[in-house]
């Protein structure tokens, strides 16, 4: 989850958001060199006094900087659509979950099983308890197994919602008679934090997103005392 | 959630699953494959009657997929005789 004066993404808790971090770093990597390399060449061109009355053309130069940024932008878009698929995969779901997102609420279904059916609404701030985070907490929490696949579905029941949990790399539309899939594997056990990311109404900031993750015996033990 | 719940083992014999990967849907958007599950078991059911047991496949499917509220207005819509599928 984000902690306080936090400037770049939030920690990884599942692979894909681990790759998404490693494609993040590799692309500011190279921002920099562009930005300090362009820089250097401007402030050189502001202060030399190497002026050519005569140069009107020059062809190699010309073929260099055509090249060489076609060549840094394959660079980038390879990782970056290699990624793009990989989030699109979904490796047989041991278990499918389903997100509806409601003007002002998420509410989620298990149907996989004995079909638990739970609502979700933030906590106020009036009944929060110690430790708890103001505007994150939900009174219903999504209780999902860790190190194995989960297909989460999106749809929404009013207007298009946003399902998403940025430590997992997830952020899904809930879109009104369409069903979108997600994949998620999480890493640890713990608790993620999420927010409606689709303007949604006058309550969309109050409609957090609470996944708690907890071992697989847990999870089955949950699953059947409900 | 209280931890007293959780402390108990989980019987070995239970087995869950859930909806397989279908090529026919590749894509994000997974209505289809919802819509066409709950067509595909009562296509099944109107067929072969309302014992068979493969049939029940197609519905553990749609019930994987599909949200309550969708199989609630379908069937409602069936028991009415409006539903806009052809079963």
């Amino acid at each position: 989850m984000p902690t306080w004066s936090n400037l770049s993404l939030q920690d990884a808790n599942s692979p894909l958001m681990e790759q998404l971090i490693f494609f993040h770093d590799h692309t500011m990597m190279i921002l920099f060199m562009i930005t300090i390399m362009v820089s250097y060449i401007m402030m050189t061109t502001m202060f030399n006094s190497y002026i050519n009355r005569y140069l009107l053309e020059n062809q190699t130069i010309e073929l260099i900087w055509t090249i060489m940024p076609a060549v840094t932008l394959l660079f980038i878009a390879i990782p970056s659509l290699k990624i793009l698929y990989l989030m699109d995969e979904i490796n047989n779901p041991m278990l499918t979950i389903k997100a509806i997102g409601h003007q002002w609420y998420w509410s989620y279904e298990y149907s996989d099983m004995n079909n638990i059916e739970m609502e979700s609404y933030m906590k106020p701030t009036n009944s929060l308890e110690e430790g708890d985070f103001r505007l994150l907490e939900v009174d219903n929490r999504i209780i999902l197994p860790m190190k194995s696949t989960i297909r989460i579905l999106v749809t929404s029941s009013d207007v298009i919602h946003s399902w998403t949990i940025p430590s997992m790399g997830i952020k899904i539309d809930g879109t009104p008679g369409r069903l979108n899939q997600g994949n998620m594997n999480i890493n640890r056990p713990g608790l993620m934090y999420g927010q409606c990311s689709e303007i949604c109404g006058a309550n969309h900031s109050f409609m957090p997103i609470v996944i708690e993750s907890v071992s697989m015996n847990q999870f089955m033990n949950w699953l059947n005392s409900n | 959630m209280s931890t007293a719940i959780m402390a108990a083992a989980p019987k070995a014999s239970e087995k869950h699953s859930t909806a397989p990967f279908d090529p026919r849907f590749p894509n994000q958007n997974q209505t289809k494959y919802c819509y066409q599950s709950f067509l595909d078991f009562h296509r099944c059911q109107k067929v072969k009657g309302t014992n068979y047991e493969p049939c029940n496949y197609f519905k553990r499917v749609y019930k994987s997929m599909c949200p309550n509220e969708w199989v609630d207005k379908w069937e409602g819509q069936l028991d009415a005789g409006t539903f806009a599928g052809r079963v």
